[in-house]
């Protein structure tokens, strides 16, 4: 087969690799929780087994709400798939990475999430709302670190194509540890945790609707809807990890369309994603859920790193 | 006949029709003929545009036109690109405002004979003004816009009080801008010694650095306020919103852009560029107004306030481009501030698409429910539909999200400021810490701008009515609903195929000197930037999402239930139904933002308990009330407005009425006249 071909094989691998495993790292990150909170848990897999008893229940549409509670599940996932589907997860080689830069990922990332806001006003709901209207928020105040700390980062490349940016890590690793890169690596590991509602910025498991951020925007889905936006919503966790990972990461990216250097790229994937969620799952042990209005001091001081590492590039390079 | 000369021409015709036939007209017929000749004007504005954009010149000149001088009309690309913008803003108003006027108001309002008569004209002055020639035409036709859209802005003005108010601060504030405009172009013309701008543009590299200055500082002073640039932008949350929708909407999507013409022409084409400082003036004064603009924005609840405030901020944008356009142009790399200029030109086609679909679809909310607060709206999808929908691309437009029209000026912008850094070589300091700020900003505007409109769109459009208006509302005429459409392909063409903008907009650049004809984007269903490496597929990006959906659709079929949606009840904690009354209002979901941004919004509460006459101890009513107003105006015009007063009250004493001391004061000025003539010559 030629290069052309085993590269379109690993975008398939890499969606099929990411939407197959998010659930599963879902599961390993909550049987971590469990295990260091001395429970036994439910195993790994359990995501999965409830997204299979979700997926034949009956779906429900709250009175009065229109095509956008409907729609906004699928926007969500096909959002998440067309960068899983550009990003260089596994392999620098995808023919879509012209198609979606680091800032279209970005605007990608918050397309869904407004996908969703939209779907908790449209339920005319009061949990809804404050739902959407907190998650509106934090994704608001996030976006300037997203945006200063990806600045930090295609300054030395010269681009902000993903492909090229990992390519670089991998022929330049000295870079990797330069301040401008560490500071943006805190910083962009803030938008991480606010992006992907875990402590201490919104409570996964909670079941309190008046603390809930993402849990009160999808309160009124149900049934198979309900199921897509959890598998989208484990795949969002997925893909803010596994950014993270092969930005700051890089190594094991197959940056050469072969069989063996894609088996090498999943491994690696698996692997740094993994670790990264267990890290978090374990911090997240220690710690309790924010009050609403200081997460924006805590996304003001990731702006000031993202704002340090550009400065840092600029001055210490 | 060219291209440019016969759009010309069909504007000419259909202005001086609109005089006669406004006359003549019977009132049933005359908003359709009114509407109808706008439409010419703006078909007309098209053709002579995209002539222009082809790379046709074409200059004319009408000695005995004006007075004391000569009127000189000379169209080159630049002129052509925003006669384009401002022919397809009013072709969409003209179809709108046909359906607009409702047979009750035939008395007043936007159905009188001079509303009716100064529509067309302020469409025609509008695409004149990039064509004219010299300082006096310029001006002439700048005045006549002004005055043509005051009257159109007062056309409410019996039914509601606010709107006289308004017209006076847009009154005061436009011809501020024209006194700034007026001294700028004189200063340019006296030290050049003629008022063509062909000449003016030769012979500037002659003037002295202070008198450019100058020239400059001024000029960017009148047009910023005609843009809406904080601090001069005070007039537009106020004329916005009180003017009739279709008015708003040429105001917003089509007037402000000629502040853009006129700092892009005296900065860039007759000034040739200038040192870097100037441009860092306007990066810092874009920022400013970007992020003021959108904050006030975020926490504003009337529809059409909100509007305002996001035309500030997204001309904040526009000048963010144009001012590192600036920068990079002074320090000597085209190609870059080459990027920047397109960024910046290209977000100002999408606005104007944009803005104008979401002023016409505020209209169309203002027509069949008569509300104008977002907190009383919400059910209105199922109620209009068509105007959702529109509504619904014009907002995600708005927002810069993919698959949107803003999107892509959004993310040239970004590429160029980001890129600043690596492509210049080795960059000054100055430009090394202002260009991540200017990053900051763009994100952070772009952040609440998101927010602003989910809420708009959201809050107004979904869920269920939170007031009997809401709940009566009925889908617009078909005229409405059209001006609409043609507006949202406009957004859809600029969204999924921006480069068919972006190769005409290279001639634009070709006649700015320090810039001069680069291809700085390439490619074709990927945009490719030249100078550095980045590339993004907006027509992909769109297909990909919706062929992802597809497929996840037709993928749950295979495994997923297929029983269909069951309408329920929506989760009231297991006790009470929950009442329309209990969703979240605009006010209350721009309340997070409103605190984190307490500092700079004060906003301010007022809580109103009633108790019951037997007990102190029980509540009846509470009514909570809040009102961000406007700090930069509350600060800074109340001491400009008292010396305004005082010196108006310290004149009246030179006025008393007395005879004799007015040929006094006639006797003292000729006097003075002679002795400055005879110690001068």
């Amino acid at each position: 087969m030629s290069a052309t071909t085993w590269a379109i094989v690993a975008v398939v691998v890499q969606v099929a690799v990411v939407v197959v495993g998010a659930p599963f790292l879902v599961g390993l990150m909550r049987q971590v929780r469990a295990r260091l909170e001395g429970r036994a848990g439910a195993g790994s897999a359990q995501p999965w087994r409830d997204l299979r008893k979700q997926l034949r229940k009956e779906p429900i549409a709250p009175e009065g709400s229109t095509i956008v509670f409907a729609a906004a599940p699928f926007v969500l996932l096909s959002s998440l798939l067309l960068i899983t589907a550009a990003a260089p997860f596994i392999a620098t080689t995808s023919p879509l990475d012209g198609v979606a830069d680091l800032y279209a990922v970005v605007s990608l990332l918050l397309l869904g999430s407004v996908a969703l806001a939209l779907a908790g006003l449209d339920t005319g709901s009061a949990f809804g709302g404050m739902g959407s209207s907190r998650a509106v928020t934090v994704a608001a105040l996030a976006e300037p670190t997203l945006l200063v700390a990806g600045f930090a980062l295609s300054v030395r490349v010269g681009s902000s194509n993903l492909a090229s940016l990992v390519e670089h890590g991998q022929r330049a690793p000295s870079t990797i540890l330069s301040p401008a890169t560490l500071l943006a690596a805190v910083a962009l590991w803030i938008v991480v945790v606010a992006e992907a509602g875990r402590l201490p910025v919104d409570n996964p498991s909670t079941h309190l609707e008046l603390t809930m951020i993402h849990e009160a925007m999808i309160l009124e889905y149900a049934g198979r809807d309900l199921a897509v936006v959890e598998l989208a919503s484990a795949v969002r966790l997925a893909i803010l990890l596994s950014l993270w990972g092969t930005l700051f990461l890089p190594w094991g990216v197959a940056t050469t369309a072969a069989p063996g250097a894609l088996a090498l790229g999943v491994v690696g994937l698996v692997a740094k994603v993994s670790v990264l969620g267990a890290v978090l799952a374990a911090a997240e042990v220690f710690m309790a859920k924010w009050r609403l209005f200081r997460v924006p001091e805590l996304l003001a001081g990731s702006f000031l790193f993202g704002v340090l590492a550009v400065s840092s590039s600029f001055f210490l390079a | 006949m060219s291209l440019v000369s016969a759009g010309l021409l069909l504007v000419a015709v259909a202005a001086a029709t609109s005089l006669v036939v406004g006359v003549l007209a019977s009132p049933l017929r005359r908003a359709r003929v009114s509407a109808g000749l706008t439409c010419v004007v703006g078909l007309g504005g098209v053709l002579a545009g995209v002539g222009a954009l082809g790379g046709a010149s074409w200059s004319v000149t009408a000695r005995n036109l004006l007075p004391l001088s000569e009127a000189v009309f000379a169209v080159d690309p630049l002129s052509g690109l925003f006669m384009t913008l401002v022919g397809g803003v009013a072709v969409a108003t003209g179809i709108y405002s046909a359906g607009y006027p409702r047979t009750e108001e035939y008395a007043g309002g936007p159905a009188s004979r001079t509303v009716q008569m100064a529509l067309p004209m302020f469409a025609a002055a509008m695409v004149a003004v990039p064509a004219a020639g010299n300082v006096t035409t310029f001006l002439f036709l700048w005045e006549l816009m002004a005055l043509a859209s005051l009257v159109l802005v007062l056309a409410e003005h019996r039914s509601r009080p606010e709107v006289g108010r308004a017209g006076a601060w847009y009154a005061a504030m436009t011809h501020a801008g024209l006194l700034a405009i007026l001294l700028s172009l004189v200063m340019f013309s006296s030290a050049t010694g003629t008022e063509s701008f062909d000449e003016m543009g030769a012979a500037a590299s002659a003037i002295s650095p202070a008198t450019r200055s100058a020239v400059f500082l001024l000029a960017f002073a009148g047009f910023g306020s005609k843009a809406g640039l904080v601090p001069l932008h005070v007039w537009l949350p106020r004329a916005h919103p009180e003017a009739p929708s279709y008015v708003s909407a040429l105001m917003s999507a089509a007037m402000v852009n000629m502040g853009l013409y006129g700092v892009l022409r005296i900065g860039f084409v007759l000034l040739g560029g200038g040192p870097q400082w100037w441009w860092m003036v306007v990066l810092a004064i874009g920022c400013l107004s970007a992020l003021y603009g959108v904050l006030q924005a975020s926490a504003a609840s009337d529809f059409k306030r909100l509007l305002a405030y996001s035309t500030t901020e997204n001309l904040g944008l526009v000048f963010v481009g144009v001012g590192a356009a600036g920068v990079f142009a002074a320090g000597g790399d085209p190609q870059l501030a080459g990027l920047l200029m397109i960024a910046a030109i290209l977000l100002t086609a999408n606005h104007a698409a944009f803005k104008t679909v979401l002023f016409l679809g505020s209209g169309a909310v203002l027509r069949s429910t008569g509300l104008r607060d977002l907190d009383q709206m919400g059910g209105l999808a199922r109620r209009m539909p068509t105007t959702a929908v529109l509504v619904g691309i014009g907002a995600l437009g708005a927002s810069g999200l993919p698959p949107g029209n803003g999107f892509v000026s959004e993310w040239l912008l970004l590429q160029g400021l980001i890129h600043s850094l690596s492509a210049a070589g080795a960059p000054s300091v100055a430009v090394a810490i202002a260009m991540p700020l200017a990053v900051g900003a763009v994100a952070l505007t772009a952040g609440l701008a998101v927010a602003t409109f989910v809420k708009a769109f959201g809050v107004g459009f979904l869920a269920r009515p939170r007031s009997a208006e809401a709940m009566a509302a009925t889908e617009v005429p078909p005229s409405m609903r059209v001006g609409m459409g043609v507006a949202v392909v406009a957004c859809v063409v600029l969204a999924l195929a921006p480069l068919a903008m972006i190769r005409p907009l290279e001639r634009v650049l070709a006649a700015m000197p320090a810039i001069g004809e680069r291809e700085p984007v390439h490619g074709a269903a990927e945009l490719h930037l030249s100078a550095i490496a980045g590339s993004m597929s907006p027509l992909l990006i769109a297909l990909g999402l919706a062929g992802g959906s597809l497929l996840v659709v037709l993928l749950l079929r295979l495994v997923g239930g297929r029983q269909p949606r069951r309408a329920a009840l929506v989760w009231g904690c297991g006790g009470t139904r929950l009442s329309p009354r209990m969703q979240y209002t605009a006010t209350a979901y721009a309340e997070p933002l409103t605190r984190v941004f307490d500092d700079v919004l004060r906003p301010e509460h007022d809580v109103d308990i009633t108790h019951y006459v037997e007990s102190r101890y029980l509540v009846e009513s509470i009514r909570y009330r809040q009102r961000v107003s406007d700090r930069i105006e509350n600060r800074l015009y109340p001491p400009l407005l008292a010396v305004a007063t005082r010196w108006g009250s310290v004149a009246r004493r030179l006025q008393n009425g007395s005879v004799h001391r007015y040929l006094a004061y006639g006797l003292v000025g000729l006097l003075v006249v002679l002795v400055v003539v005879g110690v001068t010559s």
